[in-house]
């Protein structure tokens, strides 16, 4: 087990510098001089330009300026912002609590239905439910969901006026962040109607961003359990007179959810990419709509920075998913 | 099922395989009807300037917003009705199809003729460049691929072009660990140490006797991958990074829409519903092709 521990880290490492000279060399390939994007329109006097070029580091040997940049990150100094000046550590760090409860959200939407309508669908395999099931799923798997979400607020807030369209509160409502999560926080700030108005903000995000893992999940779950349900050890229990529900929620599940965990863990990249749709159309103050406004302002030492910590995050994700795989499935483990 | 071990094949044999192919296609109805729609999109794609009605820049100034023609205010003259600017709605989605089908076919293309060269290069090289090859497919793995793209395109600058260069890049390496794992079952196979015993070099090896078994599992990525083109391309032209205005591109033209979404329903529907369809039917027809060219999945 430490060896198969070992072996997984040791492939992460050369990912790790991988991710990092990609966005170490984000910034120099762009054309265009990044000083003078910097500058802006107001233009730059000769020595002003020189002392930038020494303050960043672009007057000395590119494998310096890596070191350099790598070292910074290792330490948590990722630059700072061109337009806000803050540090792009800071920024991530208060916007990510946004984009983590949206996810979450989203996630608990898609295990919630998912996991459930794949099993039902299993076990009624061929009839009408599995067949209608699966084909809203290929449906929910093939939905352009920026599409979805403007549908989505053309009958859920322009014809029902049922949820808001931007946002994660209503203006009336102000309190301190105590957490970031804006559920938690408008609970505890004990105003009226806060939590309320929260969760309204949060529903049609959630379900837009949830929906393609929803699908995902549901065909995953579907294909697992049909797999669990022909194995030998599952006629077996049926022939000693188990009950269904007992064979098929504590005998089949439990090992359908092998692959099944697999997939949900292997659904953060989804979620961050959906992220940035979902983030950008809701105007969910989170790190995709950031990235986006970045890119659009040029604001590059936030895009370099942002790309590296949800490049770095994916991959730590995808790391504990394949340890927690070997944990689970002995097979794995045996194998290194 | 293509996997034979005699990749020479002679044409019965191969008339054979297609026949069991079609057999195991048809099996499946929603990949049918994937196909049929397919087909239509393909050829309205081919035709688009034959088929719709008007020319997709073409301004009615006296025609703004027009709703589609069974609704009440609609003219027949304008089927889907008209856009903020007065252009047939349904003129641009048929130009979009063009768009959309070029898209897929060139990002599957670069993807998967790139992807399948350095997967047979990593399965057949020794170990050391498989494994730097392999560290750098997970590098790109690792960054959501839409994100990638994004930045991709902020580098190049935005256009339709090097839209279809980001996605293309960022799908690559699911076709170059596809390749990889292929060959690297294949070649311990007797078929290959028999023919490396006769003599066959190494890219008579790669291309001729490895290649041709390894295809089942590339062809049903190139569909999956065709549909994710459509979608991505259109993501990235809805956030203003793919094609740009006037170009009937179905994401820009739901980006153009989208001020409008609470006034006018049709101007965001319809390219919306066109970019479902296209790609619910790809995605159908892959789950026919996976059936009828995977022998592991078949009938599970």
């Amino acid at each position: 087990m430490i060896r198969y521990l070992l072996a997984r880290l040791l492939t992460f490492l050369p990912t790790f510098l991988g991710v990092t000279l990609i966005s170490f060399a984000f910034i120099r390939v762009l054309p265009g001089d990044p000083i003078i994007v910097m500058a802006g329109e107001r233009g730059l006097t000769e020595e002003r330009y020189a002392e930038l070029v020494r303050q960043f580091g672009f007057d000395q040997p590119l494998p310096v300026q890596f070191w350099n940049y790598l070292t910074g990150v290792l330490q948590g100094d990722l630059g700072t912002s061109y337009v806000t000046k803050r540090p792009v550590w800071d920024e991530f760090f208060s916007l990510f609590p946004a984009t983590l409860e949206l996810s979450i959200c989203a996630m608990i939407f898609a295990v919630g239905i998912g996991l459930p309508a794949g099993v039902i669908a299993a076990v009624n395999r061929g009839k009408l439910f599995d067949r209608a099931l699966m084909s809203t799923a290929l449906v929910g798997y093939s939905m352009p969901i920026f599409w979805w979400a403007l549908l989505m607020i053309i009958v859920f807030s322009g014809n029902l006026g049922w949820t808001p369209v931007s946002g994660r509160i209503d203006l009336l409502y102000f309190f301190d962040s105590v957490t970031g999560f804006m559920l938690i926080d408008s609970a505890l700030s004990g105003q009226n109607g806060a939590f309320t108005s929260a969760v309204r903000h949060l529903i049609l995000p959630t379900i837009v961003l949830g929906t393609i893992p929803l699908a995902v999940i549901a065909r995953q779950t579907r294909s697992a359990m049909l797999e669990v349900l022909s194995e030998d050890y599952i006629r077996t229990a049926r022939a000693k007179g188990l009950s269904p529900l007992r064979i098929n929620g504590m005998h089949a599940l439990r090992n359908a959810m092998i692959p099944v965990i697999t997939v949900i863990g292997l659904s953060v990249g989804t979620l961050l990419a959906g992220a940035i749709l979902t983030e950008t159309i809701f105007s969910w103050p989170g790190i995709g709509k950031w990235m986006v406004d970045s890119i659009y302002r040029r604001d590059y030492p936030v895009v370099q920075g942002g790309l590296l910590l949800i490049a770095s995050m994916v991959m730590i994700v995808n790391l504990t998913v394949d340890i927690l795989y070997g944990l689970i499935n002995p097979k794995i483990r045996a194998r290194k | 099922m293509t996997a034979e071990p005699d990749a020479q094949g002679t044409a019965p044999a191969r008339q054979g395989q297609l026949a069991e192919f079609w057999y195991y296609f048809r099996e499946n109805r929603g990949a049918v009807i994937g196909l049929y729609v397919f087909v239509v999109f393909v050829i309205v794609a081919l035709f688009a300037p034959l088929l719709a009605p008007y020319d997709p820049t073409e301004q009615f100034r006296d025609h703004i917003l027009k709703p589609p023609a069974w609704v009440q205010g609609g003219d027949w003259a304008f089927p889907l009705g008209t856009d903020p600017l007065g252009r047939d709605m349904l003129s641009r989605l048929i130009h979009g199809a063009r768009f959309s089908f070029f898209v897929g076919i060139v990002v599957v293309v670069v993807a998967a003729s790139g992807g399948i060269l350095v997967g047979l290069i990593a399965g057949f090289a020794p170990k050391w460049l498989d494994s730097i090859i392999m560290r750098l497919m997970d590098v790109i793995l690792a960054f959501p691929s839409l994100l990638l793209a994004l930045v991709l395109v902020a580098i190049l600058g935005p256009s339709l072009t090097n839209a279809m260069i980001a996605i293309a890049l960022v799908l690559q390496p699911h076709y170059v660990r596809l390749t990889r794992a292929s060959v690297l079952s294949e070649r311990t196979r007797d078929y290959v140490v028999s023919a490396r015993v006769a003599g066959a070099k190494l890219p008579r090896l790669m291309f001729v006797t490895v290649l041709p078994n390894c295809l089942a599992p590339i062809i049903v990525q190139a569909a999956l991958s065709f549909s994710t083109a459509i979608l991505d391309a259109a993501a990235l032209g809805f956030l203003g990074m793919g094609a740009q205005p006037p170009t009937p591109e179905w994401g820009t033209m739901l980006a153009e829409a989208r001020e409008f979404i609470l006034r006018a329903w049709w101007v965001v529907t319809f390219p919306g519903v066109a970019i479902l369809v296209t790609v619910l039917a790809i995605n159908l027809m892959g789950d026919g092709l996976r059936d009828g060219l995977d022998p592991k999945l078949k009938r599970s």
